[in-house]
């Protein structure tokens, strides 16, 4: 079933980069449609960034306490300043860890 | 007059830089993977057959949460439902090429290649083979992307479970967004994005990952109507 999954998101993935390539003429997407999919990424991905930092692996909200919200702060103005991916990514991680390993022990 | 392959090869530099972004992102979706319960096999599998690292964790992360396969292939969709405004404006620098090259070229479009491609392209408007441009950075992603993933999957099976890796796929995700926090239209469509996924987090079938992007997809919209 995970390999019929993959191989279906495959053929969907493939078939989104193909479509105006190869088939569909590109008069076909309206100048309304191509700037709502200008949005795609930032409607997209906050749906996993705040479930990812708010709710814990039992879908419970975290509470305000939780190190994945100050981590993600850390990130999050890292982020903004450097517009760094890996620097928005390590600021998180390690404020994280230095959360959980010495703050919380 | 550039040769093909002098073309191709500016493509390749074009995308160096990005190498940055693209290998730690790929190192941290092979080990999610493997942190997630997955099979070696399978998680490379989604490198070479989605080719997408933002599908293939979300992708992962939803069928390891237990999701249905129909969630997570809809979610896939959604995800990469902006490659068609690539394919979009590729298209114009494609025409010429033949239907087969055409269905080849497009297995390559990633972001970072169609942005740099783009970027070129557009100043260099009387090029004869600008599709090696686009091949020169598809290419050099694809298998910086490949022996990424492959190395993650290597270190993922060493990560201690107390490190947390899960976090990684938030901050990951706000890597990608970051550039975007200083556009308020997009900063408002991410928070609506945002809070709608809080609210549906609990509906049938994770259904959230796909109803939240709709839900800020249609605030995107009136937004730019009210904007007229």
């Amino acid at each position: 079933m995970t390999w019929f999954s993959i191989i279906v998101s495959g053929i969907v993935t493939y078939f989104s980069r193909m479509a105006m390539v190869a088939l569909i003429d590109r008069e076909m997407l309206g100048t309304k449609v191509k700037e709502v999919l200008n949005y795609v990424p930032a409607a997209v991905f906050p749906a996993i960034i705040f479930p990812g930092i708010f709710f814990n692996d039992f879908g419970l909200f975290v509470e305000i306490t939780d190190p994945k919200i100050y981590g993600a702060i850390v990130a999050l103005v890292v982020g903004f300043y450097s517009r760094s991916v890996i620097a928005t990514i390590v600021s998180g991680l390690l404020s994280y860890w230095f959360i959980i390993f010495f703050l919380l022990k | 007059m550039l040769s093909k392959s002098k073309i191709f090869f500016k493509g390749i530099v074009a995308v160096l830089p990005h190498m940055l972004s693209v290998i730690p992102f790929g190192i941290i979706t092979g080990a999610i993977g493997i942190e997630l319960g997955f099979d070696p096999i399978l998680v490379y599998a989604t490198s070479l057959i989605i080719f997408g690292g933002a599908s293939q964790i979300i992708f992962m992360q939803l069928l390891s949460g237990g999701a249905s396969s129909l969630v997570a292939i809809t979610s896939v969709g959604v995800i990469n439902s902006r490659h068609l405004l690539y394919g979009a404006v590729l298209s114009e620098y494609l025409e010429k090429l033949s239907f087969i090259k055409k269905l080849f070229i497009s297995y390559f479009i990633v972001d970072q290649g169609f942005a740099e491609s783009n970027k070129y392209i557009k100043q260099n408007k009387n090029l004869s083979n600008p599709h090696y441009y686009v091949l020169g950075t598809g290419v050099t992603l694809w298998f910086c992307w490949q022996l990424s993933t492959i190395s993650g999957i290597i270190l993922g099976s060493f990560i201690p479970e107390e490190l947390g890796l899960k976090f990684a796929i938030p901050l990951t995700f706000l890597a990608i967004i970051v550039n975007d926090l200083k556009k308020l239209d997009h900063v408002f469509v991410m928070l609506v994005s945002g809070f709608a996924s809080l609210i549906l987090f609990n509906a049938p079938f994770k259904s959230y990952i796909i109803l939240s992007p709709i839900v800020a997809l249609i605030a995107a919209f009136i937004m730019l109507r009210l904007k007229k």
